[in-house]
Parts: C-alpha cells; sequence; structure tokens
C-alpha cells in the first residue's frame, strides 16, 4: 500500500488519514459547517446549552461502576464499568445529536438527515429533532430494519420519517451512501446528523469533541473512586465514537491501555467480520482515508456482525492513526464471545449491554483475569441491550 | 468523413478486451491510417469538442460486458460524441442516482475492475480518436496505485481523469503524477462552489471544466436549473477551457438548452438507461439517442 500512505496531509487530518472525499457539491457545506463549529465550540452560551442539555435533558454525567461480582468472578484487575447505557434513549449516542442539534439550530437548517445502523443514532435523532422541532428523516438499511424493528418503531413514535435502503447489503454503510444522497441533493436546507466519528472533515474531530465528555467524567470519576487512573480503558469500535469520547480524554496519559474491540464475526474470512485492523487496509470510503475492508481491485467488502452498530466496512480515521502509532491497541471479539459476555454481565452484575457493548465486555473478560489485583480497567457500557432482545432470544434459546 | 474511417467498426481487433495492462501495451502504437500524429503533442489535446456544442458520453464500463462497452464507445463516437467518459464501477457510488448505481452492481457481477476499464481504452484507443477519460471514485484508483495508474491510463493512451470525489484540497500528489504522465485532470464544479473555489478548480483542470447542472446526484431531469447557466458564467470568469455541463441531460430540448451557454453537454444516465433498457441492442440504442438528442435522427438510422 505504499502509494495509499503518501497522500498529503491537508485539512482534518489525523496523520495520514482523514481528509475529505467528497463530491464538489458538499465542499460548500463542509466548509460552512467547519466555519460555524468552529465559533461554537469558542462560544459560551452554546457550550452553556450543550452542557444543560446534556446534564438535564440526556440525565449526564452517567455513573462510572464498580463490578465487583464480575470482579471476583475473573479474579484478576478491578472493573469499572461507564454506564452511558443509563442515558436518555439508552446509549452515548444521544452527546453527539445535542450538539449537533444546537449547531444546526445556529446555521438555520430546519431539515435533518441522519442514517443508523442498530437504530440508536436513529433514535437519538429523532428524539433531539423532536426537542428541537426539526424536520427528521432517517435513512436505515433493510436488513437492519428487520434486525431491529424496535428502533424503527421508536423513531416513528418521535415523529421521524424512517427510510429503507434496499442497495447493497443493505446496511449501515448503504444507509449512508443513501443519506449523502439525500444531503448533495438537498444540502441548502439539509443538516445531515452523521453519527460517528466517520465522514469528510470536521466530522471525525467535531462528533469525538462532542462524546469527550465521558472520557472527562470517568477520568474523574477514577481518580475519585480510586485515586489514581485506570491500567486499561476498553471500548467497542464500530465507527469508534464511544470508544474515542473514554478515551479522547487519556490520550496524554501514556500509561494508560487503550483497547478498542472490533467485530470479529462469525470468522476471520472476509465478509465475516468488520475487523478493519485485522483484514483491512487504506481506502477512502465516504469521504474520510482509513482502514477498509475492500477486495483487491478496491471494492469494499460486506461485513457481518451481530450488533448492527459494528457491522461497518471502515473505521473512524483517529483510530487508523492511533493504531499506527501503537497509542491504542485494536482487537476483535467473536459474535459467540459477545453473546457469551452478554449474558454474563446481564447474570452477574443485572446489566444487559448492548451487543456492540458486549465486545468491550468480552475483551474484558478475556484481559482482567491475566491482569494484577492492583490493575483498574474501565469498560464502557456504550448502550443498553434492550433493543437487542429479539436477536438475543433468537441466539440463545433461554427457556 | 475521414473520422467516419478511423472509426470503423471493420479494423481488426489485434487483443482481447479483457487484456491486462502490460508492458507489451507500450508498443501498441494507434493505428492512424490517416495524416493525424502519432504522439501527442502538449497542448493539443484530444480532449476538444469538434461540434457546437460539444457531447460527451458516459458509459459504466463492463455494463452489459467490456465487449458491449467497446461496441457502444465506438457507436457514440460515430454518432458524434467527441469525448467519452470510460465509468469505473464502484460498490459504494455516492454521487449517482439509481440508474449509474444499478449500472455498476451489473458491470461489478460481472468482475469489470479498473484495470478491465484501462484495458478497454487501450482496446478503443486504436479505433478513435475521441477524447477518452477515466471517470473513477477514488478508491479504486488508490488501490491500484496512483503512480501505476498514471502510467497505465498514459499507455492505454487514455487523456485524462475524472475522480468524482476528489476534491482540488486532497489533489496536490494527484495531480503531480498526473502532469508527469502529460494526463489532464478534470474537476467538478458545483452551484454552491463558491468563486474562490471555482477559481482553484479552473486552475486544476485541463481540457475542460465539468459543471455539475444543480445540487444532487447523477440521473435525467425535467428540467435544467437556472443554476447551471449562472454557474457557467461563474466559471468563465476564471478560465477559458471549455465548460461541459452535466447532471440531468436527457433530451434535445436539454441539449439545445445547455448549447446555448456551455461548450458542451455532458449525458451519462440517460445513456446508461438506454443500455439498461435495449439488451442485446445497446451500441444502437446509444447512437440513436446521441443522434436525437444531436438532432441528427435520420442520419442514425445508416449508421449501423
Amino acid at each position: 500500500m505504499g502509494s495509499t500512505a503518501k497522500l498529503k496531509p491537508a485539512a482534518g487530518r489525523f496523520g495520514a488519514y482523514g481528509g475529505r472525499y467528497v463530491p464538489e457539491t458538499l465542499m460548500a457545506a463542509l466548509e460552512e459547517l467547519e466555519r460555524q463549529y468552529g465559533k461554537a465550540r469558542r462560544d459560551k452560551r452554546f457550550r452553556a446549552e450543550f452542557e444543560r442539555l446534556l446534564k438535564e435533558y440526556a440525565g449526564r454525567p452517567t455513573p462510572l461502576f464498580f463490578a465487583r461480582r464480575l470482579t471476583e468472578k475473573l479474579g484478576g484487575a478491578r472493573i469499572y464499568l461507564k454506564r452511558e447505557d443509563l442515558l436518555h434513549t439508552g446509549a452515548h449516542k444521544i452527546n453527539n445529536c445535542i450538539g449537533q442539534a444546537l449547531l444546526a439550530r445556529r446555521m438555520g437548517k430546519q431539515r435533518i438527515i441522519a442514517e443508523t445502523g442498530a437504530g440508536q443514532h436513529g433514535v437519538a435523532t429523532a428524539t433531539v429533532c423532536a426537542l428541537f422541532g426539526f424536520d427528521c428523516v432517517v435513512y436505515m438499511g433493510a436488513e437492519d430494519m428487520r434486525r431491529q424493528e424496535l428502533n424503527v418503531f421508536r423513531m416513528r413514535l418521535l415523529g421521524a420519517e424512517v427510510r429503507g435502503v434496499d442497495s447493497g447489503s443493505k446496511t449501515l454503510k448503504d444507509a449512508i451512501n443513501e443519506a449523502m444522497r439525500d444531503w448533495v441533493t438537498n444540502v441548502r436546507t439539509t443538516h445531515y446528523l452523521l453519527g460517528s466519528v466517520l465522514g469528510a472533515h470536521p466530522y471525525p474531530t467535531m462528533v469525538r469533541d462532542f462524546h469527550s465528555v465521558i472520557g472527562r467524567e470517568a477520568r474523574a470519576q477514577i481518580l475519585n473512586a480510586e485515586d489514581k487512573l485506570p491500567t486499561a480503558i476498553i471500548a467497542c469500535v464500530g465507527g469508534g465514537s464511544n470508544a474515542i469520547g473514554i478515551f479522547h480524554q487519556f490520550i496524554n496519559d501514556r500509561r494508560v491501555k487503550l483497547i478498542g474491540v472490533e467485530a470479529g464475526g462469525r470468522s476471520e474470512k472476509l465478509g465475516d467480520h468488520a475487523a478493519r485492523f485485522r483484514g483491512g487496509s487504506p481506502g477512502v470510503l465516504q469521504g474520510t482515508f482509513s482502514y477498509v475492508l475492500q477486495d483487491s481491485a478496491g471494492q469494499i467488502a460486506t461485513t457481518h456482525s451481530i450488533s448492527a452498530g459494528l457491522d461497518y466496512p471502515s473505521i473512524g480515521p483517529e483510530h487508523a492513526a492511533l493504531a499506527d502509532s501503537g497509542r491504542a491497541e485494536y482487537v476483535a471479539a467473536s459474535d459467540e464471545e459477545a453473546l457469551e459476555a452478554c449474558v454474563t454481565l446481564a447474570r452477574i452484575e443485572g446489566i444487559i449491554p448492548a451487543l456492540e457493548s458486549s465486545h468491550a465486555v468480552a475483551e474484558c473478560i478475556k484481559r482482567a483475569p491475566r491482569m494484577k489485583k492492583s490493575d483498574v480497567v474501565i469498560v464502557n457500557i456504550s448502550g443498553r441491550g434492550d433493543k437487542d432482545v429479539g436477536i438475543l432470544r433468537e441466539s440463545l434459546h433461554i427457556g | 468523413m475521414s473520422k467516419e474511417k478511423r472509426i470503423s467498426l471493420a479494423s481488426p481487433i489485434t487483443r482481447s478486451p479483457d487484456h491486462p495492462i502490460t508492458g507489451s501495451q507500450t508498443a501498441m502504437a494507434r493505428d492512424h491510417g490517416d495524416s493525424h500524429p502519432i504522439t501527442r503533442l502538449k497542448g493539443d489535446s484530444r480532449l476538444r469538442f469538434r461540434h457546437q456544442p460539444g457531447l460527451v458520453a458516459y458509459l459504466t464500463c463492463g455494463d452489459p460486458s467490456i465487449a458491449a462497452s467497446r461496441e457502444i464507445i465506438l457507436s457514440a463516437v460515430r454518432a458524434g460524441a467527441d469525448v467519452i467518459e470510460l465509468g469505473v464501477p464502484f460498490s459504494d457510488p455516492v454521487a449517482d442516482g439509481p440508474v449509474i448505481q444499478r449500472a455498476s452492481e451489473r458491470a461489478l457481477k460481472k468482475g469489470t475492475s479498473l484495470q478491465d476499464v484501462l484495458a478497454l481504452a487501450a482496446d478503443v484507443r486504436n479505433q478513435t480518436d475521441a477524447g477518452l477519460i477515466i471517470f473513477s471514485y477514488m478508491n479504486p484508483v488508490l488501490r491500484f496505485g496512483l503512480e501505476r495508474f498514471c502510467v497505465a491510463a498514459a499507455r492505454a493512451g487514455v487523456d485524462g481523469a475524472l475522480i468524482t470525489d476528489l476534491t482540488i484540497e486532497e489533489a496536490d500528489e494527484y495531480r503531480a503524477r498526473m502532469a508527469a504522465h502529460e494526463l489532464s485532470t478534470i474537476f467538478l464544479a458545483a452551484p454552491t462552489s463558491s468563486d474562490q473555489r471555482l477559481k482553484r478548480i479552473a486552475q486544476a483542470c485541463q481540457g475542460f471544466v465539468y459543471a455539475v447542472s444543480r445540487t444532487g446526484v447523477t440521473g435525467a431531469r425535467q428540467e435544467i436549473a437556472a443554476d447551471a447557466a449562472a454557474l457557467v458564467k461563474r466559471i468563465r470568469k476564471f478560465t477559458k477551457l471549455p465548460v461541459g455541463v452535466g447532471f440531468g441531460i436527457s433530451n434535445r430540448e436539454q441539449f439545445l438548452q445547455v448549447g446555448g451557454f456551455a461548450d458542451a453537454a455532458v449525458v451519462g444516465s440517460a445513456i446508461v438507461q438506454a443500455i439498461e433498457q435495449n439488451p442485446g441492442r445497446e451500441a444502437k440504442a446509444v447512437a440513436d439517442l446521441i443522434s436525437t438528442l444531436k438532432g441528427q435522427a435520420d442520419k442514425a438510422g445508416g449508421s449501423m
């Protein structure tokens, strides 16, 4: 991949990764978004309004819970759970949606579009659109609509229009394609509320900033509880927004291990997983240069994961840079490991994590027993498992 | 008339369309039966419009097959297309509407790759002097390798490229490598582009500037928005290059309308749709469409 690594750095780069690869029609909107976001982040009133809504509407701060029984069972590191699953709408996604909704209002955009995989970002988007009085259209792969029926209904209940996408693999990637086509058509009136640290600059930076509250809280909470920084932080990585949200505040704490967990799916064969660092190579997809699962001709591969939210062939460009530099480590958990971890956490701590977050729990279960009793691990429980009960019931054969 | 001779379908094909781009093709000098120079001189680009208005024809290569694409291209040139955009199918064509999406899916099912498209270009170049542009998304080109792409494109006799999702900000290395191989770079200009951006886009273009008629994806439209005329006017402030207008042109009225303010019309989805709807006689259908657009419907009949 010699030639791909030589792309010249430009705006919004993380090492070699990131940038802006979009049709020219969208450039004006991206420049405007970058400008407005730059102004907003320096504006005290914008920040105060964002923080107020995070607290009073979304329910922040979320607890950092010491998982005593899981710690005892695994017999190694002390395990803490960052409870993003307790937020309004059931996942961390609401942080970014509130931030971007405030920004859309500032830009005078009345129409919001979004893509969704598991439906969590779609529900969070539909929620803020109801709160702000915006028109809302959510694109969702037909296959994901089937897998996440409950969330489709929730979005419609909240007043959003859900448009099924029948192209390609009918999952998250195809929903993003369709959202981009809508945006390129209606760019003058519409804000694209992208749900992860993906896409063209400034999205990866902006979405990270809106989620960085997770890491700020966790850092203060762990210092309060343990009087020291954690040994490791574990988070699942689809696009990578919950992971970058909790990692970011610790990046300069060199001794804190940052561990991202990708979807290992059902096998290591291309098409059977979504582990970009295991089978991917640098490429351009949907606006950004990052690791991409692709074939030898540069066609994007199909992916598989039991969790719709991790089922995506590329990864946020900042994660690509963190992987290359070795600052963060990326591993994978299989469908089966995630399912087991979900059940374990449900039965031992009374917490049903989303199947996405269950991948992080699975890595914790593998790793914690090998760690010292004085070590401390934080697992980001990015979402709750209510949305997954259909899949869980199909997969687990419980009574 | 001399053009008719050069584009004769009866010329022997010495190479399989699937032939990979290899060193052996350096020797594949174009067979110029007439007085046209073999070497391409700087500033003597084939990206020129012999007709007024000019016509740029897009097709997704490999739909329904590479062999069919070859016939379609030659037929389009004979019907009066000045420049051919050789579309490289991509799995995630975010700038394209349903017609070209479906064509890409069909071409990918046949396994069509950038390599196949370059081999097709080399084959077609043996038969015609029309301008040939590779029209692709970024990732297939990156995966192929930027330098390798430029070498292969130049060797195939391609005149330039347009990368749909490559903006001028990200294009420094691409432009330098393309220039080193005397390949033209064409960039999109959009109604939403500021004057400042249009200036930089115009400076980065060679051959012509591709103006997008309106915000949106590719595909036939009922009418060409007033956006297009205003955009062409703004582009002309910054360049003397010809301006081609694309996205949505599907009938003679629109073709004439665009001809009133631009140098060329780019016809894409309408051609791809004609291919989709006329299995087995794609080349004739495309020639008929082009003849209709150009108001030469009666001539088209005898051209097959």
